[in-house]
């Protein structure tokens, strides 16, 4: 009897010793985790704390857009790009306005670009707020969100009073944007510029030198320039690693070319780096926009084409002309035609280069219509970039990444 | 991006591969290159041309052609700011070689490719589906998948857990017809079936 206890004894340190060397195991971070980002889904291969493989299951947001819009006119697909990526919507109506204007060979007039790229900007400072001071609530500082969110309600009330709704705006439309703004909404749009460099201080203050948050985001997920290269990397994740490069700039659309406005890059590639390129995107962004509201005090004029077979006719027309009833009632139920053909068109989404590859076949409907989403690109890299890192610094990485759900499973 | 530098761009990818068809248009660099070459065309596009990015592939469904599917990748060269489409054809049976040798990243857009047209790689290190839900059978961006699908779920509370069941529509799906027949559509419109027979033999009679 007593010796079967020793033995069984013997055996359990003897396991016990074996499940202290072989501290393999994985597990799932989310789909519930708030550190998520949204809906992903993270299998996570460990040896004790260190990642040896990430595994994202993605998928679980698909909510199958580009099927739906080969069903749809073009006028009605263009809501499905606010619920991309739903934190900057008009930054993706853009990319789409692009692509059918390409095709169709329409100009937008100066006032109507001058608005698409203030709302452009608008949507970048919207996505950076979010994403910076959430980076900075993944690592643990509950403050940053709560002061960033304040400037994206303000924001929002701006998205709200040009199109009437304060996410899915459905604002761009091909051929300039929907409706002209008020005198009064570019007043506060500018008074807010004024005001905002002030919030920018106070948060920076706040996040840029605390040790804790440098703590986790220096030297925390390097990217090197070729690395950055090789996956395909834009936006704010290859000019963190140093890569002097953005569409804006480029390949300008948009007018942008007339704007003066630096490009910001980082040194090291880091998390760190990451935040610091935002922080000071978000100023430049600021700068464009007083330089945008400046023209748009001095430039009156139409905000769309005045090409009645793309763009309805205004409803004081409509109420006089049969020639505009007719243009409206066919815009609205059959839509325009868009020639065959098939082009690709990009914009600096604040995420990265978010791209639209449409194939039109001479109906009203697009034959086929790929989104190409940068985030989808970025989550891809989650693997290599976490190997070897901390289970801790994986909601780092991927805050720094830049994560939006909606157009990752579009 | 001149077409200037496109057209220089076409003859020097022509230069080395005799079998791509190069084609401009809307401003735009189409390379059309054969299935079975489409490694080395990348290769090339890459180490020698300088497009370090692959921005995007996807696959596009043809239904009516003999080979059905099209793989459009779009390249980007951030030293020359240039951009390009390659382009190569496959049918459900036949496997595009992956490109994942060439640009890492092809990875999750060859998953994605597989998963919505059922377009296989050959040479791709995990060709499992992405996108879709975990089960899920067909391929959901072929033009002949309904856009409403096979099945629905929901939550049964009898027993406790998510259920699949075929999609019950309480109304029709309605798919309007918006070509115009003013406008030579080849087709008989609805209710004008006997149109064409009745005007052919009735005219001469109900001439007064």
């Amino acid at each position: 009897m007593a010796g079967d206890g020793n033995s069984d004894l013997a055996a359990t340190t003897r396991a016990h010793q074996e499940d202290f060397e072989n501290r393999k195991f994985t597990i799932n971070f989310g789909p519930q985790h708030p550190a998520a980002h949204g809906v992903l889904r993270l299998v996570l291969e460990l040896d004790g704390e260190v990642v040896e493989r990430v595994d994202p299951h993605i998928g679980l947001l698909h909510r199958g857009t580009e099927k739906l819009m080969e069903y749809r006119t073009y006028l009605q697909n263009i809501p499905y790009f606010d619920r991309l990526d739903y934190v900057a919507p008009m930054n993706q109506e853009h990319a789409f306005c692009l692509a059918i204007e390409k095709l169709l060979g329409i100009e937008v007039p100066v006032r109507g670009s001058l608005i698409r790229v203030l709302y452009s900007e608008i949507g970048r400072i919207l996505n950076h707020l979010l994403n910076v001071t959430t980076q900075a609530m993944d690592v643990g500082a509950l403050t940053p969100p709560l002061w960033g969110f304040e400037e994206r309600e303000k924001l929002m009330v701006f998205y709200e009073r040009a199109s009437g709704a304060r996410l899915h705006a459905n604002y761009f439309r091909p051929g300039g944007v929907h409706q002209d703004l008020p005198p009064d909404l570019i007043e506060d749009i500018d008074r807010w510029c004024d005001a905002f460099p002030r919030v920018m201080d106070d948060i920076e203050t706040l996040v840029t030198e605390n040790r804790i948050f440098k703590q986790r985001n220096v030297d925390i997920g390097v990217v090197s320039k070729q690395e950055a290269f090789d996956w395909g990397f834009s936006g704010v994740m290859l000019r963190g690693s140093g890569v002097k490069w953005d569409l804006r700039k480029s390949q300008p659309y948009e007018r942008y070319d007339e704007f003066d406005f630096d490009i910001v890059i980082g040194k090291n590639g880091d998390c760190w780096d990451r935040y610091l390129v935002r922080m000071e995107e978000m100023r430049q962004s600021v700068k464009i926009m007083k330089q945008a509201i400046e023209r748009l005090k001095k430039t009156p004029g139409p905000v769309m084409t005045l090409d009645n077979k793309v763009v309805p006719p205004r409803r004081g027309e409509m109420k006089r002309s049969m020639e505009a009833l007719i243009h409206h009632f066919k815009l609205y139920t059959e839509g325009f035609h868009v020639g065959p053909g098939q082009v690709y068109a990009a914009v600096e989404a604040p995420k990265g280069e978010f791209g639209v590859y449409l194939v039109a076949d001479g109906t009203n409907k697009p034959y086929r219509c790929k989104i190409q989403a940068p985030g989808y690109k970025h989550l891809q890299a989650m693997d290599w970039m976490n190997r070897g890192h901390m289970l801790a610094d994986v909601s780092a990485i991927l805050g720094s990444l830049d994560i939006v759900f909606g157009e990752i499973d579009r | 991006m001149s077409t200037k530098e496109l057209t220089a761009l076409g003859k020097a990818v022509r230069a080395k591969h005799k079998d791509v068809v190069v084609e401009l248009a809307h401003g735009e660099l189409n390379l059309t290159a054969p299935r079975a070459r489409i490694v080395e065309v990348m290769r090339t596009l890459k180490d020698e041309l300088g497009f370090q990015q692959l921005v995007d592939l996807c696959g596009v469904d043809w239904p009516d052609r003999a080979e059905r599917f099209d793989v459009v990748s779009h390249l980007l060269s951030l030293t020359k700011n240039l951009r390009c489409r390659v382009i190569c054809s496959t049918d459900e049976e036949q496997p595009v070689p992956s490109i994942t040798s060439v640009y890492p990243n092809a990875d999750w857009y060859e998953r994605e490719a597989f998963d919505m047209y059922g377009i296989l790689f050959s040479g791709h290190p995990d060709l499992r589906r992405i996108l879709t839900d975990y089960g899920f059978t067909g391929h959901p961006l072929r033009k002949d998948f309904p856009m409403t699908g096979y099945v629905e779920v929901r939550w049964d509370e009898e027993q406790k857990r998510v259920v699949y069941e075929p999609v019950k529509l309480v109304q029709e799906f309605r798919a309007f017809d918006f070509l115009s027949p003013w406008e030579g559509a080849e087709y008989v419109l609805p209710g004008d079936e006997k149109a064409g027979a009745k005007s052919g033999g009735v005219s001469g009679t109900t001439k007064p």
